[in-house]
């Protein structure tokens, strides 16, 4: 489908510094007086409720768990972005259809499957991917020592009964995933390892080469 | 006769028939890690509109299979734990569009499948399907969806050993409604589709195509058109012999 608005993704490992990076998008295009929306995966107020009560009861399977955030997609993706897409919107998303392709196959569900569902979805004008060390990553996140939560450590892959190791190796898992799809979806790579100015002066140098910003001025209708 | 071979007799009688194994399938890549040769039960599903008389047959059907020593069990659309009530509370608002309403449904079933249909055939148990896939296909075709995208999505599914599809014209099943209820309900007759303002109208059309995808649905998914215009035990009696064919291992999925 055609449409005037610009779709920019960002993926990554939890701990890679993605949500920070597009927050500083965010905010920059805010600044810069254009019409920017931002949404993040799993957000959608109406399937909120199952998908809690899925994952605190351990309810959900590789399948019921790709469906359910597939739903929640779908609701975002139905109502907000593509209308604000074709509204001309700058649309930023924390983690998009990638990620489902990673988790839910690295859970076992048929890739085939898997990117039969979200065929719906139109691919993203730019998808930054964070690369960072799988170390940096898992350091970041398990510094603090946090409770993981049940899906979140993969404990339902049970590659490990401890909730620590688990979470490595599912994140493992994960980032060989991401890696061999990077080509087939032009991931725009950035070495998450760098410092947050040095990474984000990349995006925004990126953003700035690749797409007319000046189109999707707020007060564009006015001014002309 | 002696009271020995009176006795023996009468064990014999008592013996149950134990249906052969089928060998099984999914539509497409199926659940993952799912072993089918231990499905033992069989999966029998009824298909149908409101009114069209599932419901009755379904526990005529429970009541005769359990009499012959078959362990059953029910299911139907939109009863799993996991996101029925909340299936149920989008439906009452109105507030999703088709492809979030059809990925919620497909969530419902899969929940369903692996929760209950699954365990219960590897428990050996027959299992009576009010509904399958076909309902939800047939409802999301009439609201546009793309036809390839639901045959992946419903890959999925457990290809069962029988499906029956009782098929009762629109005008009848108005009757039927009215009998029952005095009211039609919103989602049968198909309002969000927007095919007329009226409701009555719209029930009759929304009907029509919902059987016409079924129709067409019929010729990639294998099922028997039952005639739902006749008396109920009429009906009764042709499962009956259909699905005692199927226990004997006579029909193949």
């Amino acid at each position: 489908m055609n449409f005037p608005g610009r779709l920019i993704a960002v993926e990554g490992l939890d701990g890679s510094g993605k949500s920070t990076q597009i927050h500083l998008l965010k905010k920059w295009l805010e600044v810069e007086g254009l019409k920017v929306f931002f949404s993040e995966w799993n957000s959608s107020e109406l399937v909120k409720s199952a998908t809690s009560k899925g994952k605190n009861r351990q309810l959900l399977t590789p399948t019921t768990f790709s469906l359910i955030h597939a739903t929640d997609f779908a609701d975002r993706y139905e109502r907000q972005l593509m209308p604000l897409l074709r509204a001309g919107y700058i649309v930023l998303c924390d983690r998009y259809i990638f990620t489902a392709y990673v988790r839910d196959t690295v859970r076992g569900c048929s890739p085939r499957w898997v990117r039969g569902i979200y065929n719906f979805a139109a691919l993203p004008d730019l998808t930054f991917f964070f690369k960072a060390d799988l170390e940096v990553s898992l350091a970041r996140i398990l510094d603090g020592r946090p409770e993981l939560k049940y899906f979140e450590a993969g404990m339902d892959l049970h590659l490990s009964s401890d909730p620590y190791e688990s979470f490595r190796l599912f994140q493992g898992r994960m980032i060989e995933r991401y890696l061999s799809m990077s080509d087939e979806f032009r991931f725009i790579t950035v070495d998450a390892n760098q410092p947050i100015e040095t990474q984000q002066s990349f995006v925004r140098e990126t953003v700035a080469s690749r797409l007319k910003l000046a189109a999707f001025a707020r007060n564009k209708a006015r001014a002309s | 006769m002696s009271t020995a071979r009176l006795k023996k007799s009468a064990a014999r009688q008592n013996i149950i028939m134990l249906p052969p194994r089928t060998k099984r399938r999914f539509y497409g890549d199926g659940i993952p890690g799912v072993d089918l040769e231990k499905l033992a039960g069989k999966l029998i599903v009824i298909e149908g509109a409101d009114g069209s008389g599932r419901s009755t047959q379904i526990s005529r059907l429970v009541e005769w299979l359990e009499g012959c020593g078959h362990a059953t069990i029910q299911v139907g659309l939109k009863r799993s734990t996991l996101v029925s009530e909340e299936l149920d509370r989008a439906q009452h608002g109105n507030t999703l569009s088709r492809t979030t309403l059809s990925l919620f449904y497909a969530t419902d079933f899969a929940d369903q499948l692996e929760n209950v249909i699954l365990p219960s055939l590897r428990a050996g148990m027959m299992v009576l399907a009010d509904r399958y896939i076909y309902t939800l296909m047939a409802r999301d075709l009439v609201r546009g969806m793309d036809e390839d995208w639901l045959k992946n999505l419903y890959g999925i599914a457990l290809v069962p050993d029988a499906v029956f599809y009782l098929n009762v014209s629109p005008e009848e099943l108005v009757q039927r409604t009215f009998q029952k209820k005095l009211a039609l309900d919103y989602w049968e007759s198909g309002m969000d589709v927007g095919l007329s303002r009226d409701m009555f109208d719209s029930f009759l059309k929304y009907q029509t195509l919902v059987e016409e995808q079924f129709k067409h649905l019929q010729s990639n998914y294998d099922f028997t058109i039952i005639d739902g215009h006749r008396p109920s035990n009429a009906i009764f009696a042709e499962l009956q012999q259909r699905i005692e064919a199927v226990l004997a291992g006579l029909v193949k999925p």
